[in-house]
């Protein structure tokens, strides 16, 4: 019954989530927001590279649009905040159709290459113009949680609220479409790009509508994370970004959208376990700094290694083949 | 008229670094068909092997080759650790061609780390063993030093001495088949795993000294988070495309290239568009000639 | 010294591309290996080269195990293989392309002798020493493709479906070389083609392969008179 009407398993974990964040503390309600915010921007991700077959390492750069327009259209304009993720998404999608425009006629390294020349480039726009606040950025305040809900809805659980609705309705979204005749296409080109332009379908025009879709998902996950920390600043989304985002995407399994959370939950696990294991040895600076960093790329590069397609992909194929024998 | 003069110089200055970070990423993808993110932070640790290598031996000019030649024996380690895993369980399919950069993403993190770990997060400061005080020519000092010369006539002689080894040599028709038919080039008894090994030993040996030169022609300083390395790792990749991947002489002139208008967007326009320009650069090169200045266009897809 | 396959399988994942295959070709012999598209006959050759690795039998040539070990040192045991799609190198030179298969050797003036040979065995190729391999005909890279092969002084050379692609005169040509390679250096040939009258002309013995088995050997001359083959592979 779920899988014909998923709307109803969404909503139920949608209750699920409010049950469990009424019963936890302030930290692990951050911690909850921040993961409902990787789960879209690896989402974005996902449909970026695992159906439509385009790498992006900047997709850093994207976030940082949104979270950018969402404060400045707050800031100048005032516009309510459901308001303000729109413009969100939306000047992400602009800036993922214009990147997309030319990513199209790249490949393989050259694609990634150039996003990660954008990453490193486009918060250095921010110190340029005043108007994007230069280092310490700009304020982005949602404002107070409506007291109609009480005093018990504190202000990170207002946060993870919002995050974790975005992040439902989001998937949601993305699954439709990628079982859409556009999720299908993509995926025909993905496996074979010279059939897929026999067949009529415009690769080009494929994987810009691909490109224009993830960067509008991951711009709403900017705008998410510059509430979370109520401000945006070039330093909001470095470089080390982009590549948690990646890291997350191969984690989960970049073919598909089933594992979203594992990716998800592991980038916001492993630094947190990682504090704690610190503190109870206390070690050094240099290890505590470090050993989250080196955890996660050792985990990288051995999920790339020996399961690329993702731990869930894997346990479905697994499946399949002892189903057939 | 000097400042002209002297802005050429500071461009030609800054790309002949970028120069043999591109070299060393040309190498490793002529023999491997593989771009190494992970080049710069080789590169990196590299360089802080050199910078204990000068404590040690208080030497600049003993630690280079010997960092060198860490770095290649470093580099040789990674291909057979990493990559040859890689392409045993090579899979085909949608993840094939992502594979490869997300590894060497992850190494690039994994050093980083490490670096973090044995030396702390803290600045490191290499002296430069020749002065950086440019020449006098006549009663003006153009941007030209003691030491940036140096770097330039190294990269110069790299240059002349891999492509020697590339096109004269039987290791570089060993390389280059290697590199452009693996499996023709086993059947004719080349032995392509250990050269595709001296491939990237060699483009280690190119990216420590590209890390040392980088580090004593500018301040001398170096951290695990030095904005240098983030610009070397980007700008060596945009040199080597500009060029053209396949060629060593292209990747310098591409890295010359940058370098040069890189400095003329400092120095006329704005330090901070520096980035956004080369990324504007990278992005015209790709899409209007995507083999790069002196690169052969791609035969047929399939 | 012969070649002698015995109940050799090759899967490729699920598939069983090679199923109990066994025959002999004898040193200094000719020997074509015909049947359909997927008949498994590539995959034949990959097996005894080494760059396919076998899942039960044998193949030993002169005292090696084919079955073991990478292509590169079977090679140097004086095994060939030109693998299909005229297997050049594009973006080397001619010259280059020669060379290359005889990088492996010590004895560099014999190798200088094996490229004279070889260039006097296809004078096109000497015409072309500088130019890149893509610039050639499918018919002349074929002929780098076999001269490469002859520059690592094989014993035992592996030839996969020259033919394919070219143009009937120059089949004959090449054809003809193979047959006077053999005759003229003694190598042992295993002929793989769909050309399975052009094949069969030149050769002592053969192997019809169907599917992944063998369906006939014999002396070639008795599998063109087979009404069975000819009706099949013939088409008369």
């Amino acid at each position: 019954m779920l899988k014909k009407h998923p709307l109803i398993g969404y909503s139920l974990f949608g209750f699920v989530l409010f049950l469990i964040s009424n019963r936890v503390d302030e930290l692990r309600v951050f911690q909850g927001a921040s993961v409902a915010i990787y789960v879209i921007a690896i989402a974005s991700i996902i449909l970026l590279t695992g159906y439509s077959g385009q790498v992006s390492l900047g997709h850093g750069a994207l976030l940082a649009i949104g979270g950018y327009a969402a404060a400045l259209s707050r800031n100048h304009w005032g516009v309510p905040v459901w308001l303000a993720f729109c413009i969100a998404v939306l000047a992400a999608a602009l800036g993922g159709y214009l990147l997309g425009l030319a990513a199209a006629r790249l490949s393989g390294p050259y694609l990634a290459g150039t996003t990660l020349a954008l990453a490193i480039g486009l918060p250095s726009i921010a110190n340029q113009f005043s108007i994007f606040g230069g280092e310490q950025g700009l304020l982005f305040d949602i404002g107070k949680p409506p007291a109609s809900f009480g005093e018990s809805l504190t202000q990170y659980k207002w946060f993870f609220w919002i995050a974790s609705l975005a992040a439902l309705i989001s998937i949601y979204w993305l699954r439709n479409v990628m079982n859409s005749r556009y999720g299908r296409s993509w995926k025909s080109v993905r496996s074979n790009d010279v059939a897929a332009e026999l067949a009529g379908i415009n690769i080009g025009r494929n994987k810009v509508l691909a490109f224009t879709i993830s960067a509008g998902i991951a711009g709403l996950a900017g705008a998410l994370l510059a509430m979370s920390i109520s401000t945006v600043s070039p330093g909001a989304f470095p470089l080390t970004l982009s590549f948690s985002l990646a890291t997350g995407a191969v984690l989960s399994g970049v073919t598909t959208l089933g594992g979203v959370m594992i990716g998800a939950v592991t980038l916001v696990a492993i630094p947190e376990i990682v504090g704690s294991a610190v503190s109870r040895f206390e070690s050094s600076d240099a290890v505590a700094n470090n050993l989250p960093g080196l955890l996660v790329s050792a985990l990288l590069i051995l999920t790339v290694l020996f399961v690329p397609n993702g731990p869930v992909e894997q346990l479905r194929a697994r499946r399949e083949k002892r189903a057939k024998s | 008229m000097i400042q002209f003069f002297n802005m050429l110089l500071i461009g030609i200055g800054a790309g002949s670094i970028y120069a043999l970070m591109a070299i060393a990423m040309v190498l490793v993808w002529r023999s491997t068909r593989v771009v190494n993110f992970a080049q710069a932070g080789m590169a990196l640790l590299s360089t802080y092997i050199g910078f204990e290598l000068v404590q040690k031996t208080g030497n600049f000019w003993i630690a280079l080759p010997l960092a060198m030649i860490l770095g290649a024996v470093f580099s040789s380690l990674v291909e057979i650790l990493l990559i040859r895993t890689l392409i045993k369980h090579s899979t085909s399919g949608p993840v094939a061609g992502i594979v490869p950069i997300i590894a060497t993403l992850g190494l690039l993190g994994f050093i980083r780390a490490i670096i973090g770990f044995i030396w702390g997060n803290q600045d490191v400061q290499i002296k430069a063993p020749l002065s950086q005080i440019g020449f006098r020519v006549g009663s003006q000092t153009i941007a030209l030093s003691p030491m940036n010369l140096f770097v330039l006539l190294t990269v110069f002689g790299m240059v002349i001495v891999l492509g020697f080894i590339f096109q004269r040599t039987n290791l570089g028709l060993s390389l280059r088949a290697s590199a452009y038919a693996p499996e023709i080039a086993q059947l004719a008894g080349v032995r392509v795993g250990a050269i595709r090994t001296v491939g990237w030993a060699i483009a280690g040996a190119a990216g420590a000294a590209a890390g040392l030169l980088q580090t004593v022609n500018g301040t001398g300083a170096l951290s695990p988070d030095s904005l240098e390395f983030s610009l070397l790792l980007t700008f060596g990749f945009i040199a080597a495309v500009v060029g053209g991947l396949e060629s060593l002489p292209g990747a310098v002139l591409g890295a010359l290239v940058l370098g040069l208008v890189l400095a003329i967007v400092q120095i006329y326009i704005s330090g901070t568009l520096v980035f956004i320009v080369a990324f504007a650069l990278l992005l015209l090169v790709l899409l209007v000639r995507p083999q790069g200045f002196i690169g052969v266009k791609a035969g047929r897809r399939a | 010294m012969s070649l002698i396959v015995k109940g050799l399988t090759v899967d490729h994942g699920a598939i069983r591309a090679i199923n109990d295959v066994s025959f002999t070709v004898e040193k200094g012999k000719l020997s074509a290996v015909i049947g359909a598209n997927g008949a498994g006959k590539s995959t034949l050759l990959r097996a005894l080269s080494g760059l396919n690795s076998a899942t039960a039998g044998s193949a030993e040539w002169s005292s090696h195990n084919l079955l073991h070990g990478k292509p590169e040192a079977h090679v140097r045991k004086g095994v060939s293989h030109v693998s299909e799609g005229k297997s050049v190198v594009a973006e080397l030179t001619v010259e280059e392309n020669l060379d290359l298969g005889a990088l492996w050797r010590r004895n560099k003036r014999e190798a200088t002798e094996s490229k004279s040979q070889a260039i006097a065995l296809f004078p096109r190729l000497g015409e072309r020493l500088s130019q890149r391999a893509d610039t050639l005909s499918g018919g002349e890279r074929q002929m780098l493709a076999i001269g490469r092969a002859l520059m690592s002084k094989p014993e035992l050379l592996l030839l996969d479906e020259p033919s394919l692609g070219l143009a009937p005169l120059v089949i004959e040509q090449i054809f003809q070389t193979i047959r006077s390679i053999v005759d003229s250096m003694g190598l042992t040939v295993v002929l793989v083609e769909q050309n399975a009258m052009g094949a069969l002309k030149i050769a002592d013995t053969a192997v019809v392969l169907n599917l992944g088995s063998v369906a006939a050997t014999g002396s070639a001359a008795e599998l063109i008179a087979d009404p069975a083959v000819r009706a099949a592979y013939l088409g008369y």
